[in-house]
């Protein structure tokens, strides 16, 4: 054989390093999501209060889930102070995202710093500060001032903001200026520019932010715990229950969850993989 | 909002008032004035960096001026936003809208004007530059040279009176770009619109235009029609970046009232006073090195010739059409002579003792000294 | 350092790419621009001046707080009294030791799981996009099961008498007839598994931006493999090695539902989270738990002001 090869060895080390590397991400992943599969495997056990030892396939937790006390009420405020809270938080930290990649000024290492620490601070740190600032506020008399949806809702908007920001600031830096100059070019006027151009061209970063964004919040628990009053959301609820055993219907709740984020998660992403196949021909 | 750009049915002149545009740091353009007639096709000719796109943007009015007013067709429209000039651009990248069918994208400065079916319109734009069959396609379906097309056909259908080309043809391969260069020219003359088309290849340039203006470091060096220019280019920089140029420097040491002449090293150099800039102290003559021809042997003197040598060849590049050959005369420099390919190639071979010769009317008087060679 | 690298590759956009004269007004300078940045950003930064800053203010202020003279429970008032944070730190001391000992270990235990796994995503699997975006899906799947659950998850599966201890104890991780949870181990092990996709994301996004010309520049180079990794890959990544770090340290440190008794943990693993929990919601001790709250606040703040002062704050976000 006289083929002419580069190195044999060096091939056959890299082959080996590469197929390790496919392993251990195997490995890694059925790692990371064992915990799900547990979560939704148990959301079947037919299990009566504790939910620790197998005891029998079942749908009935799935088919009567709000049968458990307090239960659907938790998931509900979640559902509400989820979606309120991603508006909010898309919309601020869009117009934000937008600023910091387009414009030039001068409180840009500011700004930048002021984003990044609710990233860093740890939970508790916030949680317990916005706990201090709505008791002073409810303290000083401000009418109807209380502990619950709205102390929820305000804590989650404010460590949402930045996330939204951090991936809707990764969708701008993808956007050509020259696009929106060819628009002017071609007589938009500037709130047309931005809803005919700008706008469409953001929409997939927009959107993950704001699937983000939900998913903060609606998994929110310490900054919640410490600024809840007495509205539970489901995270608490999971807590209050963890004691004496987390009941079956808060895995159905989860499991289904996650379930229509991942699909909808895949199917964007498919999506956008089969549209742009379609047109790149 | 009905737009309040009238819609022209042929080219505006435009005018350009002592423009100038400071960035922070740099000074892009610096007291800038420029004039084009109506319907004509006009060329900004430039090295990266000397301000031509700049101020292709200031007139698109994607830039405002620091100073200085902008007219199109006599109306100052110095401060108008981008979005009410009757101006368009075809953009260097191209710029077509990613998320719009090749259609959509023609027919958008239409919709944004609620010009009236602005689909038909659109269509005739593409049978413009053959693609209609391409109207429903995405853009990033499209070759460079169809996207470019697309682009072009965007801005004209809008019919502006003074349309704006940014390098439109840079990122095409030479065959194509030859082509489309006949086709921009057949349809400006078509339509009859104005054409500003910023460029920093200078055969594309002398090739379309009407007039060019050469651009350096924010100011207009020379302008005037092709020919004019290639014949008689009145500074260092044109003559250099406008084709090339043997340049000759040396102190004036005879003048009447026709020629100027320079000795360097005892060759006498002459230029006549029409094709002067300058006509006392040191001056830089030149010639284009085809006007030059070589001489085995030591030529007679005559009237209206200048004779430079004996020389040596030291090199000789064939680029199919001529030959160039680069010869070093003593006292003078190195001096570049192109022979057109007519019979035997090369005519001379390297090393061999030669003089040069060009006609006195062939020469040129520049206003400035190349770099280097100023006094000390 | 984009945590959202799953929603964009930072690839140019437009039809062919970035336009020489564009970039020049694309940052809008002027005036106006600077107007329109400012309309754009008053309402977040209001909100975060509001409802971030000022309660980090009001916790420094609480920390300086005294009891009340009539020493009810829960009355305080404003005392410039610096004595707290010399009480908290003595009294806690083995939390704070404990807290900060625990996040440095599961701070490396990320990082050296997340890295591979982050190299996979953003360099080795660059070639099938939908196979990279579906990776990526999987490695943040767990964000979208709620964190109580998977804690609890981990509870379950390594309890007393569970399969997998079992398959520990062969092994000799953990001593037969012993247990895990409720050891320090096992709130490791939490907090590890919890914050991976904090340290994967930034890691993942810039290792994604990892220009191949450079590996393949490498190899022409004579550089082997792993001289490539140590040589080229690893100095590169630094920038996401250093965001991952700072995502995780201090919030791990801060952490305390791992720690606590009805998830992974035991009344002597507490960490300086259940501390402040206990504080402020059990003792109604606020000057206390602010304290404390401030101290740890403080630690990220160093480690930021560190930080920017070596890299500025341009790759923060």
């Amino acid at each position: 054989m006289t083929s002419v090869s580069t190195t044999p060895r060096h091939r056959r080390k890299f082959q080996l390093g590469d197929s390790l590397l496919w392993l251990y991400t195997l490995v890694a992943l059925v790692f990371l999501l064992t915990p799900i599969v547990y979560t939704v495997v148990y959301s079947f056990n037919d299990s009566v209060r504790s939910n620790t030892v197998w005891e029998g396939f079942t749908v009935r937790h799935w088919t009567n889930v709000c049968d458990q006390p307090g239960l659907c009420d938790a998931v509900g405020n979640s559902f509400l102070i989820g979606g309120i809270a991603t508006v909010a938080s898309t919309i601020i930290g869009t117009m934000m995202a937008i600023a910091l990649v387009r414009y030039r000024f001068r409180a840009r290492s500011f700004v930048s710093l002021l984003l990044f620490l609710p990233m860093a601070t740890p939970e508790i740190v916030m949680g317990a500060g916005l706990a201090a600032l709505f008791f002073l506020i409810q303290s000083n008399g401000l009418e109807g001032f209380a502990f619950g949806y709205t102390t929820i809702i305000l804590a989650h908007i404010m460590f949402c903001i930045s996330f939204v920001v951090v991936t809707v600031k990764a969708r701008v830096q993808t956007l050509d200026p020259v696009l929106e100059e060819a628009a002017r070019d071609l007589y938009a006027s500037p709130f047309r520019v931005f809803r005919k151009v700008t706008l469409p061209l953001l929409m997939p970063g927009i959107i993950s932010a704001a699937l983000l964004s939900f998913a903060l919040s609606f998994d929110d628990f310490i900054i919640t715990y410490f600024n809840n009053g007495s509205t539970k959301t489901f995270p608490l609820f999971v807590y209050v229950s963890a004691a004496r055993g987390v009941p079956a219907e808060a895995n159905v709740v989860s499991s289904a969850v996650f379930f229509i984020a991942i699909t909808v998660v895949i199917v964007m992403q498919v999506v956008g993989a089969l549209r742009r196949k379609k047109y790149s021909a | 909002m009905a737009s309040s750009v009238a819609a022209p049915t042929s080219g505006a002149g435009l005018e350009l008032r002592n423009i100038r545009k400071e960035f922070p740091g740099f000074t892009a353009i610096d007291n800038l004035d420029l004039e084009i007639k109506a319907g004509e096709f006009f060329a900004l000719l430039g090295p990266s960096g000397c301000g031509k796109t700049t101020t292709l943007r200031i007139v698109a009015g994607l830039e405002t001026p620091s100073s200085g007013q902008v007219f199109l067709g006599g109306v100052d429209i110095t401060d108008t936003k981008p979005h009410e000039r009757a101006v368009n651009t075809v953009f260097q990248s191209y710029a077509l809208f990613p998320h719009m069918s090749v259609l959509d994208n023609v027919a958008f400065g239409l919709r944004q004007r609620k010009v009236a079916d602005p689909l038909k319109k659109a269509q005739d734009a593409l049978a413009l530059v053959e693609l209609s069959h391409l109207a429903d396609r995405r853009p990033q379906q499209l070759s460079g040279g169809q996207q470019q097309r697309v682009a072009l056909a965007r801005a004209i259908v809008n019919r502006p009176s003074l349309l704006l080309l940014d390098e439109p043809l840079g990122a095409l391969d030479l065959k194509l770009r030859r082509q489309m260069q006949i086709e921009l020219k057949a349809i400006q003359l078509e339509v009859g619109l104005t054409f500003l088309h910023v460029t920093h290849d200078q055969e594309e340039a002398m090739d379309m235009a009407d007039t060019v203006a050469v651009m350096n470091k924010g100011r207009i060096e020379q302008m005037g029609a092709p020919e004019a220019l290639y014949d008689r280019p009145k500074t260092t920089f044109v003559s250099k970046f406008l084709g090339q140029s043997n340049l000759f420097v040396g102190d004036v040491v005879e003048t009447n009232d026709s020629a100027v002449s320079i000795s360097l090293h005892g060759n006498k150099i002459t230029v006549p006073v029409k094709r002067a800039e300058k006509t006392t102290g040191k001056i830089a003559v030149g010639v284009r090195p085809e006007k030059m021809q070589f001489h085995e042997s030591a030529p007679a003197a005559a009237a209206g010739q200048n004779i430079l040598g004996p020389g040596e060849i030291i090199d000789i590049r064939f680029t199919g059409v001529s030959n160039q050959y680069l010869i070093e005369i003593p006292g003078v420099g190195n001096v570049t002579v192109f022979a057109q390919n007519v019979g035997k190639s090369p005519v001379v071979e390297l090393g061999a003792k030669v003089w040069v010769s060009f006609k006195v009317e062939h020469a040129f008087g520049l206003a400035d000294l190349p770099v280097g060679s100023e006094e000390a | 350092m984009a945590i959202a690298g799953f929603s964009a590759s930072p690839k140019k956009g437009g039809t062919r790419g970035n336009s020489k004269g564009a970039s020049k007004s694309a940052l809008k300078g002027d005036r106006k621009g600077a107007a329109i940045a400012t309309i754009l950003l008053i309402p977040g930064l209001l909100y975060l001046a509001l409802f971030f800053l000022t309660p980090l203010v009001q916790l420094v202020v609480t920390a300086l707080e005294s009891p009340d003279a009539s020493g009810a429970i829960g009355a305080y008032v404003y005392d410039f009294n610096l004595q707290n944070f010399a009480d908290v730190v003595s009294k806690y001391s083995l939390q704070i030791f404990r807290s900060f000992g625990y996040a440095l270990v599961a701070t490396i235990a990320a990082l050296l799981i997340s890295y591979p796994l982050a190299y996979f995503v953003g360099v080795k699997v660059r070639r099938w996009p939908l196979l990279q975006r579906l990776t990526l899906v999987l490695v943040i799947a767990p964000f979208f099961i709620s964190f109580l659950l998977r804690t609890v998850a981990w509870k379950q599966l390594l309890a007393q008498g569970s399969p997998l201890l079992g398959v520990l104890q062969t092994i000799g991780f953990v001593p037969h007839d012993g247990y895990f949870i409720g050891t320090p181990a096992a709130v490791i092990f939490g907090l590890t598994y919890n914050f991976i996709p904090f340290m994967t994301l930034p890691l993942y996004t810039t290792l994604e931006r990892l220009d191949g010309r450079l590996l393949e520049a490498g190899s022409d180079l004579y550089a082997n493999p792993f001289k490539v990794f140590t040589k080229i890959t690893l100095p590169l990544s630094m920038p996401g090695v250093v965001s991952g770090t700072l995502l995780t340290f201090i919030p791990i440190a801060g952490d305390y539902v791992n720690a606590s008794k009805e998830f992974l943990g035991a009344p002597d693993t507490s960490m300086i989270g259940n501390m402040v929990d206990q504080d402020f919601l059990s003792n109604q001790n606020y000057p206390y738990a602010s304290a404390l709250s401030v101290l740890l606040m403080a630690t990220i703040l160093i480690l930021v002001a560190l930080y920017v002062r070596r890299a500025g704050t341009e790759e923060l976000l």
